[in-house]
């Protein structure tokens, strides 16, 4: 018998836990979220909740179900129902939340073995479900309340015929779309926070936002308009950060930001739907361990023949 | 690099990864405290990497200070030497913290600590001469791995070594036993550089120490930059950031000389020689003094310690006489590391003796010992970021729970060093150096196996 506690080294942590890391991330969301309440009213607030509440709740009986140990308590749960409010139209019929936060944390993340495993982010997954369940639902978009439009629903600028909003009203949201994409600044906002903290490198949303708008100007369109409107910024930062999701290899992270900018603007151009973000966050979140693989460090003082060999 | 005026202002080369480890070097500010003989010390025959040593004496013998107790056993292998005049007791058992058992010397002390009669300065005219005198000191590395020094000095002759490292980077947390060193025997550390050179024909020493050691590196550059201290201009000091593992070897080379040691290779194939700070300075008082290896400063620390402090403890004293002598514990040890807390060994008890590679004995109570529970991967990517070996360890580790050992050698196992900072930096507190180093058993275990069906 022993007299101590005997375990192998290191005997010591660092003070980053995961939990620390959701809430950080949950922070970030913070601007957001106000921003969908300043242009959105009260609303985007009920939706928020159930989207949490049905996440959580399915988290913890997921987990009981299939005998395993309770995470609820690493908040990934609550991060992915605030991600998922924030990607639905602000007017959405609470039900329809309900299912796709439920589809996300079940389908998407629990039967693929929990948090770590999934291969697709949950809330980006959650919500193709649900535009692809939904179409009409998930594509009529309420205007801002700084809109001077008479209208009840607005186009988001993507769908528009044609562009008639400055890039002010872009950079502060007051124009249609999904209740958390709308305000870049506020997506900005919580971007710059999650760098400080360190959360996550800057290369992806920086690779992802450079990327695409290069492409949109060898197609002509207006790089910057690109940037501020839509879901781009909301998954750059957000989404197509998902650490489960993304390569964790510098180089990757580099071709996968490549990939996910160049797709995005073009399925804007050429495909027949005006969003192209999720699909090429989704597209390349599979493509994930080809890009780690292909992206393998060389190790300290390994022969450089020997990359790749096996 | 070589003979610039400024020698001080010379700026480390460019290491990966690393993890910002909380200093903790309470008891740099202290002076070392000598600790008198304890009733009785045990002598392992194994206090180094290699073959053991046998032992030498028999039941009943009156040994002194210096008097050999374990004769070498083999090439790689330090003679151990009775660290108090004595009697010896008896020959026992001893299972190290490593798990391993061997031989031991104990012997019962007369608390004179009389000095053996026979010790005198070795004579070294010829290389032979300075290496034999090596041996016969008992000198390891100081610094943790325990390495015979004659057989690391003992360079084979178609490698051509040019520079000598002195490595006094100290990067674990809590140890301040190199420190303390600088700071109470700086000139031995120059003319132990000055001795090694002499043997080795190196062409430069450069002594490596992180920036969160001001005092050391001013004392130690006021020394090199002294024409009176370094007339050729031999020696630079070179002050290195303050991350983990700066002093793990190979990590050090690269940050000093811009060479990477290949995998599976040493620090000769990149033409140098790394040694401890405190074995140098331990070679130059040995060539004075003819006194071998039989007592040594150790960082006595932690949260359930009453006294921490550095103490020069005799080598083979009972770790439970050590906490004693630093005034007993302040809570209930809960756990008690050899080494530092990152790479140190915890104790299964405190009967055992202090060791001449360790530096440091640490003690804490049970909060400060507690881990927190092993959750699911997120995979964040900082324990490859945090990767001095620029390793995958997350993918290394997924490859040891298949048992794949084709995958294992992909992710380039071996090249692990087990420095810790991939679980250090685990946000989800995973097990990821601890498995693997369960691989890298399981890999060595396999390739044995497949060389003896070759046979």
């Amino acid at each position: 018998m022993s007299k101590f506690y005997v375990s192998p080294s290191p005997h010591l942590r660092s003070r980053a836990s995961t939990r620390r890391i959701m809430l950080d991330v949950i922070i970030a969301l913070v601007p957001a979220i106000i921003a969908s309440c300043v242009h959105f009213g009260w609303y985007p607030l009920l939706i928020l909740a159930v989207c949490v509440a049905v996440c959580v709740a399915s988290e913890f009986f997921s987990r009981l179900i299939m005998k395993r140990d309770n995470t609820v308590g690493d908040l990934s749960a609550v991060v992915t129902g605030v991600l998922l409010a924030l990607n639905l139209p602000a007017n959405i019929n609470p039900l329809i939340a309900a299912f796709g936060a439920l589809a996300a944390i079940v389908v998407v993340k629990q039967m693929f073995g929990g948090l770590g495993m999934n291969f697709v982010n949950p809330a980006l997954a959650g919500r193709i479900i649900l535009l692809v369940s939904f179409p009409t639902a998930m594509t009529t978009w309420v205007a801002s309340n700084f809109q001077a439009v008479d209208a009840v629903t607005s186009a988001t600028p993507l769908a528009a015929e044609a562009n008639t909003y400055s890039y002010l009203e872009l950079l502060l949201g007051s124009h249609g779309g999904s209740m958390g994409e709308t305000c870049a600044v506020a997506l900005i906002l919580g971007g710059v926070y999650l760098v400080i903290r360190r959360v996550i490198s800057a290369t992806i949303p920086l690779v992802i936002m450079g990327s695409a708008a290069l492409t949109s100007l060898i197609l002509g369109r207006d790089p910057l308009f690109e940037l501020l409107s839509g879901g781009l910024l909301l998954g750059a930062v957000f989404m197509a950060t998902d650490y489960v999701t993304s390569p964790i290899t510098f180089w990757g992270k580099v071709i996968y930001g490549v990939g996910i900018g160049v797709l995005t603007v073009l399925i804007r151009q050429f495909a027949n739907i005006p969003e192209g973000m999720s699909f090429a966050i989704l597209l390349f979140n599979i493509l994930t361990p080809l890009i780690e693989n292909i992206t393998a460090k060389k190790p300290f003082g390994a022969k450089k023949a020997k990359e790749g060999a096996k | 690099m070589k003979n610039s005026g400024k020698r001080s202002m010379v700026k480390p080369f460019f290491t990966k990864g690393g993890a910002k480890v909380p200093h903790r070097k309470n008891t740099a500010p202290m002076e070392s405290v000598v600790m008198p003989a304890p009733k009785e010390v045990i002598l392992p025959m194994q206090q180094h990497i290699g073959a053991p040593c046998k032992v030498c004496v028999n039941v009943g013998d009156e040994v002194f200070v210096g008097t050999k107790v374990g004769e070498v056993g083999g090439f790689v292998c330090a003679p151990v030497h009775s660290s108090v005049s004595g009697t010896v007791k008896k020959i026992i058992k001893v299972t190290l913290p490593a798990g391993n058992e061997c031989d031991a010397v104990l012997i019962e002390s007369d608390g004179k600590e009389t000095l053996d009669p026979n010790i005198k300065p070795p004579t070294v005219e010829t290389k032979e001469d300075f290496l034999t005198a090596v041996r016969e000191s008992g000198l390891v590395g100081l610094g943790g791995a325990g390495f015979p020094a004659h057989v690391k000095l003992n360079v084979p002759k178609d490698k051509n070594i040019d520079t000598l490292i002195i490595n006094c980077a100290e990067c674990e947390p809590y140890i301040t036993a190199d420190y303390r060193e600088v700071l109470e025997n700086s000139w031995a550390i120059l003319s132990g550089i000055y001795a090694v050179r002499e043997i080795l024909g190196i062409e430069r020493a450069i002594i490596g120490i992180e920036n969160n050691k001001p005092e050391a590196i001013k004392i130690l550059s006021e020394i090199a930059d002294n024409e009176k201290y370094d007339p050729e201009d031999l020696v630079t000091v070179v002050s290195l950031k303050s991350s983990y593992p700066q002093g793990a070897e190979k990590v050090l080379i690269k940050a000093l000389t811009n060479r990477e040691v290949p995998e599976g290779k040493l620090p000769s194939d990149v033409g140098c020689v790394v040694m401890n700070v405190a074995s140098v300075a331990f070679l130059s008082d040995y060539l004075k003094t003819g006194i071998p290896l039989v007592k040594k400063r150790v960082t006595v620390d932690g949260s359930a310690v009453k006294n921490p402090q550095n103490v020069i403890v005799p080598l083979g004293t009972r770790i439970s006489d050590l906490m004693e002598f630093c005034g007993g514990f302040r809570e209930e040890p809960f756990k008690m590391l050899m080494g530092g807390p990152m790479m140190g060994i915890a104790l299964v008890d405190d009967s055992l003796p202090v060791l001449k590679q360790n530096n440091a004995i640490l003690a804490f109570g049970r909060k400060e010992a507690k881990l927190a529970e092993e959750t699911a991967c997120i995979r964040c990517g900082r324990c490859v970021s945090a990767c001095p070996m620029n390793l995958m360890p997350t993918k290394i580790c997924d490859a040891v729970k298949k048992g794949d050992a084709e995958e294992m050698e992909k992710f380039h196992i071996m090249n692990c060093m087990e420095c810790g900072c991939c679980a250090f930096s685990c946000p989800a507190k995973r097990h990821i150096v601890q498995t693997i180093k369960v691989g890298k058993a399981q890999l060595r275990a396999e390739l044995q196996k497949k060389k003896e069906g070759n046979k």
